[in-house]
């Protein structure tokens, strides 16, 4: 028990982004449940109210949904994984554009070095 | 009282209306020695909240203050809506820092005795909990190694169903294993749809991942209450780093 978690964001928000990145990457598929509050408590080692607000979160971004008496689950909705999919994507590349830009990289110089790196692993 | 079931998905974070504890200008003098001084806050209800600062500031005084087991020199206390007085151990579980048990007991006689005393101790959950921290019943408290003593006395703290668990310094002297197979105890069998538990401890960034809200104390008084998620947000800072910078601060000290 007891995961890392960066400083100067809250713990909640860095469990939201974990899970959800479980999901894209299909460790957790559409439609599985989730660990009840308290043993994903005990396996994130947080408290349970973080691990409630975890999953209030994830379901008001409609992430995952619970049925009373039953738990927390994966939505089996196809089109808002997929937008979920898009949605981390779309962050990952806004904060490395960001960097990259701060750096004084072009847009273009930016492109090009990605689609060699895709394309050959290496640098160009 | 509004009580949260965690569990229950709607009502995020309902927790805070009446406060478990408040404190109204307390003081506490041993002779001449103030331990603590002019002391007003107060924590809010279903929280796991993390008393922290240096030794001799003031935790133990405090802790004990809110359960029963000292009496302010000046100033007002309430727990649970009730002005303090001895008689509110009957809903505060208080675990010592003191080696407290009778050592000729075993495991299984102070559960007896823990039951016969409050009314509120469950037995069944303090049996569940000593098998899960892996103790034996019939052990001696006087034979166990230091870490089986302290998972003995999280066990009998939370196996009542107080609505205030205190805990002076439980992680205190233990070695990294036993600590987080005390906190993982911690975290299994806490019902913070029912209860509070205010803890002081010096593993302030081992804690921190459990806490809700941190007290940080120096020199007898309160410093800041605040909630763990706003210091992140707001300031950027870990519960560390925001010690570190509030008792750095001159205005801070006295």
């Amino acid at each position: 028990m007891g995961d890392d978690f960066h400083p100067a964001q809250p713990i909640y928000l860095q469990l939201v982004d974990r899970i959800c990145r479980e999901i894209v990457r299909g460790d957790r598929k559409p439609g599985d449940r989730l660990p009840s509050v308290r043993d994903m408590a005990v396996q994130a080692g947080v408290n349970p109210n973080t691990v409630q607000r975890v999953y209030t979160e994830l379901e008001r971004m409609q992430v995952v949904l619970t049925r009373r008496g039953q738990g927390t689950f994966v939505t089996e909705d196809a089109e808002r994984l997929r937008a979920l999919r898009e949605d981390l994507m779309h962050e990952r590349i806004e904060a490395f554009v960001r960097d990259m830009a701060e750096m004084g990289f072009t847009g273009d110089e930016i492109v090009r070095g990605v689609q060699a790196f895709v394309e050959g692993g290496t640098r160009e | 009282m509004t009580v949260i079931e965690v569990g229950s998905p709607k009502e995020e974070r309902v927790v805070t209306e009446t406060p478990i504890v408040r404190f109204e200008q307390v003081s506490k003098r041993y002779r001449l020695r103030y331990a603590v001084r002019d002391l007003t806050f107060s924590l809010p209800s279903g929280r796991i909240i993390g008393m922290i600062g240096a030794n001799g500031s003031g935790k133990s005084t405090t802790l004990k203050l809110m359960a029963g087991l000292a009496n302010p020199t000046s100033g007002r206390v309430w727990v649970y809506g009730q002005e303090v007085t001895r008689r509110i151990s009957r809903v505060v579980s208080y675990l010592s820092d003191q080696d407290a048990l009778y050592p000729f007991y075993t495991a299984d006689e102070l559960i007896s005795f823990y039951a016969a005393v409050f009314p509120d101790f469950d037995v069944a959950k303090a049996r569940e909990m000593l098998d899960f921290m892996q103790l034996l019943p019939r052990q001696r408290a006087g034979e166990l190694s230091k870490g089986n003593l302290g998972r003995l006395k999280m066990v009998l703290a939370l196996s009542r169903n107080a609505p205030l668990i205190l805990m002076d310094e439980p992680l205190s002297g233990l070695d990294p294993l036993v600590r987080q197979s005390i906190l993982k105890g911690l975290v299994s069998f806490v019902d913070l749809g029912r209860q509070t538990i205010v803890m002081s401890t010096h593993e302030v960034a081992e804690i921190e991942p459990l806490l809700d809200t941190a007290m940080l104390m120096a020199d007898g008084r309160v410093v800041d209450v605040r909630d763990i998620d706003d210091l992140r947000s707001q300031d950027g800072l870990t519960l560390v780093d925001w010690m570190a910078s509030k008792l750095a601060a001159p205005q801070n000290r006295r």
